[in-house]
């Protein structure tokens, strides 16, 4: 049974392993995964412990549906205090960990402490080992793996790993399972590596029950076909994510030089055609991969064909690859992209972070405000693929001083760099902005100033917002499972309506999270994919445990509230420019540049913005100032936190 | 022509690696979710992206009926497959060593030997394979489309041959 599965205490200072059940009441309250690992984050850190520091928790689940039959159960969720913003720390990838760590017999890890020297996990059948890691300390990410699997003599060992970069603090490190697999943007592989924790491996044999199996297997191939019947789908099924980062640089929303332009010019070598092309192996029918179960297989194989790292293989590059290597540097070089892409998936480091920081570091240099000097003699211009990609390896091993600054992360580098350089971080508490540029579309400019782990477009982002959908299609949507008669509006740079969308979409996507269900099966970029009905079906299928639509609801309502009451302890105020629910300046003062008609010289609008934000928290039942009112905590059942009943 | 009989037809390129087949085998034969039940295994190599699905090939002259001292494995020609009676079976697994494919495991949970059995003649792991990586074909069909295959780049070399000789002169 997916119920039976256990959670574990593990402290790595004492060397103690602590296994309990997880009771009903709490399922029912927090379901799993990224829901329950943030019920746990709140009652097991205290206010304003050091991210890096001992006393910091780390939380490692799979979902509820983990490796049962609702289409694709691949999710990973790792969970501590933030280390790059000092908010939320969260990350979530596919692959094959989470299907592995549940048939070893669990389904939520709580690490505390630090062992004093480098350590892994072994979980094997209802058993957990610490292990020594000294010989897999310093090793890249697919290298930990392999060697894990040859001292333990088992090629069907999934370990969860980090690189180098976890092991030297940088503070957007990843969490990384098989090839490119990422637990990305809070730097949880710096949480790992100040524990000293280089890995956990995983095995298992041990059945999970189905409740209704001739059920669940029929209701999961329909499940599938509505999944895989979705265009967008089967679009990501052939050309992988680079066909959004194409269709989004083609209307003008992608960031570029930092954020001086919000479109990519003379970049056709990067387009998702070019580089199946370009590469004889890569992307294309015959060369995608999938998670655990999925049918999308939206991640991509490639060879590099050229230059030093020739005939390298490694997956993606994701279009936030593209983001990184290409739009905010502008440099247009496809192999800079495909090398960008493999370095950082060796390092077990944050495509997104590491391109952002550099194109901030970019402009600053051209800017005057970095010089030589601080950049050890390295020409930073825009377009130089050279420098960025010798800029990547500096902020792994944190070499040069801007190589150690950078590795800090945003808001720790402004203040090293000094002048008015964070004037020009583009953020949100303390997490650099995804490569795209949000001016001419409110709704996701909301999204990306309230997301829980800093600015994300995995929390709450309405992609189907650029959609232009029918009103009444949208009313079908975001009036269920709760009704919602206010206004809605097709238009992408109306500001009506969008903070409901906003909300329905944190919900949304707080349930897969908790479920352990990827986000290209819900309505995320597909507005015909399944969500609370569906998966009130499958969980009972799978567990028979019987949910409502709005009970669903309800759960991710609760769990996102335990995020914001964590943010809240660790500072969050609404206005604050380093750790609130705001956009930076640039935003609302500079008009976009380029891009489609209705797009170019678009800015938010201050005053509407703020319409938005107090409207969102309205309907998340927070005051004017973003906190909670008493009686949504009582509604929620969330007044008596930190309640300490797990 | 006569009808072979149905085979599962893999074709390696196609497989994304997913397991999915695991996961429906082992749920549509034993109620659980468990790889390790499963009578399909995708055999990887990560580090070059190949996945190769591994399943019985229900021989002919299967090693497994033959090796068998009991007689417990018998050819279901309707099906063309080959089961195992475990009303006779006593558990020896020389059928587990003797199977040059890998494709008949042992359970160490039930202790028991298990094999692909073809769904009853719907597998599902075919059913649920987008990709048909692994498909359920007659067994003619296998071969005609290899011949197909073949007979293209046959083709595209005899061009490309006769587009070089003109080149020349």
């Amino acid at each position: 049974m997916a119920l039976d599965r256990k959670i574990a205490y593990i402290d790595l200072s004492t060397g103690k392993i602590e296994i309990k059940p997880i009771p009903i009441d709490i399922r029912r309250k927090f379901l799993g995964g990224r829901g329950l690992d943030a019920y746990l984050l709140y009652n097991h850190t205290e206010k304003g412990i050091d991210p890096l520091g001992p006393k910091n928790t780390i939380m490692v689940s799979g979902g509820l549906l983990t490796a049962t039959l609702a289409s694709a159960t691949a999710r990973t969720h790792v969970m501590a205090k933030s280390p790059l913003g000092g908010m939320v720390g969260s990350c979530n990838m596919g692959g094959f960990f989470a299907p592995e760590l549940a048939w070893a017999g669990f389904h939520h890890l709580v690490i505390k402490g630090k062992a004093d020297k480098p350590v892994y996990l072994w979980i094997h059948n209802g058993k957990i080992e610490i292990r020594d890691a000294k010989n897999l300390w310093g090793k890249t990410v697919t290298d930990t793996q392999w060697a894990i699997r040859e001292e333990l003599g088992d090629d069907d060992i999934k370990s969860l790993v980090i690189g180098p970069a976890g092991e030297n603090l940088v503070r957007f490190a990843n969490v990384m399972t098989g090839i490119k697999n990422s637990g990305g943007r809070t730097g949880m592989g710096a949480v790992m590596g100040s524990k000293n924790l280089k890995a956990i491996a995983a095995r298992g044999t041990m059945d999970i029950k189905i409740a209704y199996p001739r059920e669940a297997l029929e209701y999961n191939k329909r499940f599938i076909d509505q999944i895989t019947s979705a265009k967008v789908n089967q679009t990501q099924g052939t050309l992988g994510t680079p066909f959004i980062w194409g269709a989004t640089n083609s209307w003008g929303g992608i960031r570029c030089r930092n954020f001086q332009y919000n479109q990519q010019l003379y970049c056709d070598d990067i387009e998702p055609e070019a580089i199946d092309e370009a590469c004889t192996e890569t992307i294309g029918p015959y060369h995608m991969t999938g998670c655990f179960g999925c049918q999308v297989h939206c991640r991509a194989k490639y060879k590099i064909p050229t230059g030093p790292y020739a005939g390298v293989y490694d997956e993606g590059p994701e279009y936030t690859s593209q983001g990184a290597f290409c739009g905010e540097p502008d440099c247009r070089s496809l192999e800079t992209l495909l090398v960008g892409n493999h370095l950082v998936n060796q390092f077990g480091m944050d495509n997104l972070e590491t391109g952002s920081l550099i194109a901030w570091a970019m402009e600053l240099y051209e800017l005057g405000i970095l010089t030589d000097k601080e950049t050890d003699g390295l020409d930073l211009r825009f377009g130089n693929d050279e420098a960025l990609l010798e800029m990547v390896k500096r902020i792994c091993f944190r070499k040069g001083w801007l190589g150690d600054t950078l590795a800090e992360g945003g808001l720790i580098a402004s203040e090293r760099i000094g002048k008015n350089s964070f004037d020009y971080l583009i953020q949100v508490k303390g997490v650099s902005n995804l490569h795209s540029d949000e001016r001419a579309t409110p709704a996701l400019a909301l999204n990306i100033a309230t997301a829980s782990r800093g600015s994300d477009h995995l929390r709450s982002r309405p992609a189907i917002d650029l959609y232009h959908l029918p009103v009444e299609v949208m009313r079908k949507i975001y009036s269920s499972p709760v009704p919602y008669d206010g206004p809605l509006s097709s238009e992408h740079t109306e500001y009506i309506g969008k903070p409901w969308q906003v909300f329905w979409h944190e919900n949304c996507y707080m349930a897969v999270d908790c479920l352990g269900i990827c986000k290209y099966h819900t309505t995320f970029l597909g507005a015909t994919l399944p969500n609370f009905e569906d998966w009130s079906k499958v969980i009972y299928l799978n567990t028979g445990l019987e949910f409502t639509p709005r009970e669903i609801w309800d759960i991710a309502e609760r769990c996102n509230m335990i995020e914001r009451l964590f943010n809240l302890r660790e500072g969050l105020k609404r206005e604050d420019p380093y750790r609130g629910d705001l956009l930076n300046h640039r935003y609302f003062d500079e008009p976009t540049r380029r891009g489609a008609p209705d797009v170019v010289g678009r800015v938010i609008d201050r005053e509407k913005f703020r319409k938005m934000v107090d409207e969102f928290y309205e309907y998340k039942g927070l005051d004017k100032e973003g906190i909670p009112k008493p009686e949504t905590l009582k509604r929620l059942g969330l007044d008596k936190e930190p309640s300490h009943l797990l | 022509m006569e009808p072979m009989g149905k085979v599962l037809a893999i074709t390696p390129e196609k497989c994304t690696g997913c397991r999915l087949c695991e996961l429906v085998c082992s749920v549509f034969h034993d109620g659980v979710s468990n790889a390790a039940r499963s009578r399909i295994k995708v055999v990887k190599w990560e580090s070059e992206g190949i996945y190769v699905p591994m399943s019985c090939q229900q021989c002919q002259d299967a090693p497994c009926m033959i090796v068998c001292p009991v007689k417990a494995i018998s050819r279901d020609e309707a099906l063309n497959r080959v089961m195992v009676n475990h009303d006779i079976c006593i558990g020896c697994r020389s059928c587990v060593a003797v199977c040059p494919f890998g494709a008949m495991g042992f359970n160490v949970i039930d202790r028991k030997n298990f094999k692909c059995d073809l769904c009853d003649g719907d597998p599902q792991c075919v059913r649920f394979c987008e990709v048909k990586a692994v498909d359920y074909v007659d067994a003619n069909q296998v071969s005609l489309a290899k011949k197909k295959a073949a007979a293209e780049k046959i083709t595209a070399a005899q061009r490309q041959a006769v587009a070089l000789a003109s080149e020349s002169h």
